[in-house]
């Protein structure tokens, strides 16, 4: 079973959960940290020896004897990658190159080749033997965000763990969902603001144009009549958590804590979730 | 002599477009009879960079030899340095002026690009 | 003259960034705002926006499989980098295309369209601090940046027609494409972040973002009081980057509580110590922009 976990709005707690999931379940779950810009996960799970592989995508490089400056992959290439400069023949520019490999097979002479490119890197470590963590780590300046994203979630599990918990990106646009996509299920955590709520429901609308089954997890509830849980059940929405507003928890966020840290009890409640999330997706329990 | 400049109006009377790369239009213009070609820059709207690329194709495509602009993005930059064209600095002047100072030799040629890679 | 462009970004979401660009806009003058960050955009929650003129941006394109010309020969899926072609029982179909057309030109049957794709609306506002410009990116849509990029041209139009002299853009988190198209060419960047791992970890990326493009930076701590020991870490780090720092804010109720009446903050608690400092805030900023 893969479970992603969502926000439409950044920095509603999104990581602070997925993170707690997974150090709950850690002896039947792994967690992937997919939020490729910035992945916060392993600030939180430290320790460890680290695995690390690299993720290239292929930039095209011209043989400058083979190239009649047709200009056939300039008008293919929609990121303006490509360039004839007049007698001087073919420019690329790499930073641009989305690695879709079309120029290439395009080019009438064969005059391009592949030239590898460092896109981004994914780290896997196993932490005091049991919990398993995978963060994919995008290049600064790059701008494939969905193939190191795919290259993460593809990376097999050193464990062997049955659930994987996919800490997802933000936003609701093509990261999102080329992570999303891959799960059965998606988790979407917000906080009681007009911000967080406007965004769920944008989150939800992208969600459900990709027909994937989603429940909510309010981050710094009041109680469950504040402002996140009424939008919810008017929309009929099932919450499956409710995550108080403390200030112990900020502040234990803010040193590097988890959940479990500030509050242990959360743990037996978090176990007990994933086992209704498995009788939900796969209609048993975890083996 | 070809030569282009980013136009804000379809004729010499008009100026100096302070862009390079989402100007609306090129003048090319042969300086030894004053005629000149025009060259719409459609088709830059969905770029979100490398616009000044596919500008710099266009421009040398039609067989520029030499850009006058006030501004010129590294991108863009490189295409004219490979294709052995230079690039003199002008100010968004009249372009019957900027012609008369390229015939007496009065513009300065723009050592490096001006501007730090763009989008916008 | 070009407006110069002030970019507010955060590397790490829920920062404040959007809170405090509303902020800002209140106390800012011959300013136009450009909400850039389009992927569930907020600024327009704070503004009150009434538009004036509005458009569907086609930004690019996507493929989608013609059933009855397929011949399932499976080229589109084996050529497909990005993952897109998935096959059920011999029938192929595609999502979350890329749109970078190999499909479309490679499938021998032709069977495959190339349709321009609905990117999202731009809007041109009047809002109670100003022009601003903004978007709605379609749940699901690429980001490449494209939709950002239009919105700060269209504001920078605004901004010439109007004479104003800055164009203030609210940025989007991350460090990817969205954020490059924000950041590329602006005048200074504003980075908000708080004093937690996360918030250290994500501040320094977005610097050297910035740097990459050689944009300056200036970074301001929210919610100092949290953790003053990072908040020194962070400002050190940022010094050390050669970014300059801006006072910092502390942790107030006061953000939450403006979101809930839909102000921003000067707006809901005018004379307040906070605006107050958030008005130093922006003066210094811009003057360190100007300079």
């Amino acid at each position: 079973m893969k479970i992603a976990v969502a926000s439409g709005k950044g920095g509603t707690g999104k990581t602070t959960f997925s993170v707690a999931l997974a150090l709950a379940n850690r002896d039947r779950a792994r967690l992937v940290d997919c939020d490729v810009e910035e992945p916060n996960a392993h600030l939180f799970l430290r320790g460890g020896e680290s695995t690390t592989t690299q993720v290239w995508a292929s930039v095209p490089e011209v043989d400058a004897s083979l190239c009649d400056s047709c200009g056939k992959c300039t008008s293919f290439c929609r990121y303006n990658a490509l360039a004839v400069a007049g007698t001087a023949g073919l420019l690329v520019f790499p930073e641009l190159c989305h690695d879709c490999g079309g120029c290439i097979l395009v080019c009438p002479n064969k005059a391009l080749s592949e030239r590898k490119v460092l896109r981004g890197t994914i780290e896997s470590r196993v932490i005091d033997g049991t919990l398993e963590l995978v963060t994919g780590r995008l290049e600064v300046g790059s701008p494939s965000a969905p193939t190191v994203i795919r290259a993460a979630i593809e990376n097999p599990s050193a464990l062997q763990r049955r659930v994987t918990i996919f800490d997802a990106p933000p936003g609701t646009a093509c990261s999102f969902a080329s992570c999303v996509h891959q799960a059965d299920h998606c988790v979407l955590v917000t906080d009681p603001t007009p911000f967080g709520l406007h965004d769920l429901d944008l989150a939800i609308e992208a969600i459900q144009g990709m027909a994937k089954p989603f429940s909510v997890v309010i981050n710094r509830s009041n109680g469950d009549d504040d402002l996140a849980s009424r939008h919810c059940r008017r929309r009929g929405i099932p919450v499956l958590m409710r995550i108080p507003e403390r200030r112990e928890i900020a502040e234990c966020y803010s040193k590097g804590g988890s959940l479990l840290d500030a509050d242990p009890s959360m743990g037996e409640r978090l176990r007990a979730l994933l086992d209704d999330l498995h009788f939900h997706v796969s209609g048993g329990p975890i083996l | 002599m070809k030569i282009a400049f980013p136009a804000t109006g379809s004729d010499l009377s008009s100026f100096l477009d302070g862009r390079f790369g989402r100007a609306t239009r090129f003048l090319i213009v042969d300086s030894d009879t004053g005629s000149f070609d025009i060259l719409e820059n459609n088709g830059n709207a969905e770029a979100s960079q490398g616009a000044g690329i596919q500008s710099a194709q266009a421009v040398i495509a039609a067989g520029a030899q030499v850009l006058v602009s006030s501004h010129c993005g590294p991108k863009a930059f490189k295409v004219f340095q490979a294709a052995g064209i230079p690039i003199l600095q002008a100010q968004p002047e009249l372009l019957s002026d900027l012609l008369d100072k390229f015939r007496n030799g009065g513009l300065a040629e723009m050592n490096g690009p001006d501007k730090a890679g763009h989008a916008g | 003259m070009s407006p110069k462009e002030i970019v507010v970004l955060s590397g790490k979401g829920g920062t404040g960034k959007t809170s405090l660009t509303a902020a800002f806009a209140t106390f800012a003058h011959k300013t136009v705002l450009a909400d850039c960050d389009v992927d569930a955009a907020n600024l327009h929650l704070l503004l009150t926006p009434r538009v004036t003129e509005t458009g569907t941006f086609m930004g690019g394109h996507e493929a989608s499989i013609r059933e009855a010309d397929c011949t399932s020969c499976g080229l589109c899926a084996e050529l497909c980098r990005f993952g897109s072609v998935s096959e059920i029982d011999g029938w192929f179909g595609i999502t979350n295309c890329e749109g970078c057309g190999v499909c479309v030109e490679f499938c021998p049957a032709k069977a495959i369209d190339w349709k321009p794709s609905v990117t999202g609306t731009w809007m041109v506002s009047d809002s109670i601090a100003g022009t601003m410009v903004h978007a709605r990116l379609r749940p699901g849509a690429e980001n490449s940046g494209k939709l950002a990029s239009l919105v700060r041209k269209l504001a920078r139009d605004q901004a010439q027609a109007q004479g104003a002299d800055i164009v203030l853009i609210d940025g989007p988190p991350g460090i990817g494409c969205p954020a490059i198209a924000s950041l590329t060419g602006a005048s200074a960047a504003l980075v908000v972040t708080e004093p937690t791992p996360s918030g250290l970890h994500d501040l320094d990326r977005i610097l050297d973002l910035a740097s990459h493009f050689s944009v300056p930076a200036r970074v301001l701590v929210n919610k100092w009081d949290l953790n003053p020991e990072l908040t020194e870490r962070i400002e050190t780090l940022a010094r050390g980057k050669g970014c300059s720092v801006a006072q910092r804010l502390p942790y107030a109720k006061e953000f939450t509580q403006s979101q809930m009446a839909a102000l921003p903050i000067p707006l809901r608690f005018p004379g307040s110590e906070l605006a107050g400092r958030i008005e130093e805030i922006w003066k210094e900023t811009q003057s360190w922009t100007m300079s």
